[in-house]
């Protein structure tokens, strides 16, 4: 009586796998190059772990490092940097890190993976709130009030910290509906109008282009997040990987940075 | 989940054919079989070896560890429940109800199963949040907010998991002999009674296995349950949120919560197996 059944049960397990693996084959192209180590100098990828908050801006980077550079080619992992971190140390083949809190950097420096990084920008939160503000929320005190529904994010990744020391700084306690895993979930749930109120970075409010508005809070200047970036010391791109880091740093990379809403250090 | 076995069922999966065939095991299936089972059990191993061991029980005694766990098995429970509630119906209408667009029906059970967990969570987002197409009635008329609830868990767990209930009841409907069915409708049955009294005793192996992969399915929900109810502790914050959460700065503490959840389905599903799922 099984036997329609269990035909099922093969071919669908089977057809996603299947499906996933030729998913997974053609996203990298110029994947060999950057996988061999030992052709360090004439490699022509950089692989770059970047945190979300930087998708826009580095991606446009990106574009630039490689239009000054024919024939290379820059490849983005963008996350959670507390998830990029252990990516790195669990041994992915990266060759710059830019990460959006000194602490999830130092995971990667303790595990002498990089070393000496450059703080390069930073990043102050604001209070993202959904079009028309339907619950007229003007400053951070009214997040305390339990008929605001806000979202923050977990305290374990950097906008959660800055979070978590801004609202102390202010001496202020808020419950929230959700604590999401990263800066890009938390505004979603902002976008659709599921939360009234939620601390994000100032870069993704103007990110949103829109779509949620931003209102600064003093208390924002007590839990700045700085964006440390570095060149991992087992860099496969070498020389290139530096080269993207002194675009990043370069009076280029600022202006890119500061349109997107990002302080200078 | 117990009481939807009856006894008229019992031996109907343990009919003869299982080793009437005999000779040298062909290698063709044996090598790729051994090198399936060792994919799925390594990554297990791996798991195992890396445990922390020593502060293991230390990690499990942590209230945060049980909170989580609970709310896991509640709500997977609560969703199976709701799926064997809407589940078995919808695989009868689509076994012994012809209707025009069956086929597309059918296509259209699957789209969970295909649809990354996240964007799961995003429709139901869209439909059943705050500003959603039915959501939004819900809030107006009754007050009632589903996201980052945990009705709003077992929802997202319910919408990923049913399609594994309805493809396996429906499966079993499909393999019975429909003429015990026609007999007691000769005999005066109306099709409520057949279904109550002769189909549903019929196909209960079929409804508790799928049963069984739905709890598995719902234990295991990741995607959705994030996108649409949130992650707080004691209210929305199930086992694999917390491993993920962990993952974050504590992989050691993600492997002992993966290792709990992996012990508690396992001791259920075993348990259930021998028991109930009789078929091979």
């Amino acid at each position: 009586m099984f036997r329609r059944l269990s035909r099922w049960a093969v071919a669908l397990p089977l057809a996603v796998a299947l499906v996933g693996v030729a998913g997974c084959g053609s996203s990298e192209p110029g994947a060999p190059a950057a996988a061999d180590p030992a052709s360090g100098g004439g490699a022509t990828t950089v692989t770059v772990f970047a945190a979300a908050s930087l998708t826009g801006t580095f991606t446009e980077l990106g574009k630039t490092f490689e239009a000054a550079h024919p024939g290379t080619s820059v490849r983005f992992n963008f996350g959670s940097s507390a998830t990029l971190a252990q990516q790195i140390t669990q041994g992915a083949p990266a060759d710059v890190f830019a990460a959006a809190s000194p602490a999830t950097m130092k995971t990667v420096t303790d595990a002498s993976l990089a070393s000496a990084p450059t703080t390069f920008v930073r990043n102050k939160l604001q209070i993202a709130v959904p079009a028309g503000n339907p619950a007229k929320v003007d400053a951070l005190s009214d997040l305390t009030d339990p008929k605001v529904k806000v979202a923050l994010c977990a305290e374990q990744v950097p906008c959660g910290a800055a979070a978590v020391k801004a609202l102390d700084a202010a001496g202020l306690k808020v419950t929230p509906v959700t604590l999401e895993q990263d800066v890009k979930a938390t505004l979603t749930k902002v976008e659709l109008g599921e939360v009234d109120a939620a601390l994000v970075y100032t870069t993704d409010v103007i990110a949103s282009g829109g779509k949620v508005n931003g209102i600064a809070f003093p208390e924002a200047e007590k839990a700045i997040n700085d964006y440390p970036i570095a060149t991992l010391s087992k860099a496969p791109a070498g020389d290139l990987a530096k080269q993207f880091v002194d675009l990043v740093l370069s009076q280029q990379g600022r202006d890119v940075l500061s349109k997107a809403g990002f302080e200078a250090p | 989940m117990t009481s939807t076995t009856p006894s008229p069922a019992r031996g109907f999966a343990d009919r003869p054919g299982r080793g009437a065939v005999t000779g040298r095991l062909p290698w063709a299936l044996v090598v790729p079989g051994v090198l399936g089972l060792a994919f799925l059990v390594l990554p297990f191993a791996g798991l195992l070896i890396r445990a922390p061991w020593s502060t293991l029980f230390q990690r499990l005694a942590e209230p945060q560890v049980l909170e989580a766990l609970r709310l896991s098995l509640v709500t997977a429970t609560v969703a199976t429940l709701v799926c064997l509630l809407l589940g078995v119906p919808l695989a009868w209408l689509l076994a012994r109800v012809s209707f025009p667009g069956r086929r597309l029906v059918r296509a259209l059970i699957t789209v969970p199963l295909v649809l990354p967990p996240v964007v799961g969570g995003v429709a139901l987002l869209l439909v059943l949040g705050r500003r959603g197409l039915v959501g939004q009635w819900l809030d107006a008329t009754f007050g009632i907010s589903l996201p980052f609830t945990t009705a709003g868990v077992v929802l997202a767990e319910a919408f990923v998991a049913m399609p594994f209930l309805v493809i396996s009841v429906e499966g079993a409907l499909r393999a019975t002999d429909q003429r015990f069915e026609e007999a007691a409708a000769t005999l005066g049955a109306s099709r409520w009674t057949v279904f109550r009294r002769v189909t549903l005793p019929l196909i209960a192996p079929g409804i508790v296995a799928g049963a069984v992969l739905c709890w598995a399915r719902a234990l295991g929900e990741f995607g959705a349950t994030i996108t649409f109810a949130g992650n707080f502790p004691g209210s929305t914050r199930t086992m694999p949120l917390a491993v993920y959460l962990a993952l974050e700065t504590e992989p050691e503490a993600a492997i002992v919560l993966s290792l709990v959840l992996l012990a508690v389905s396992l001791v259920i599903l075993a348990g259930l197996r021998d028991r109930w799922v009789t078929s091979p």
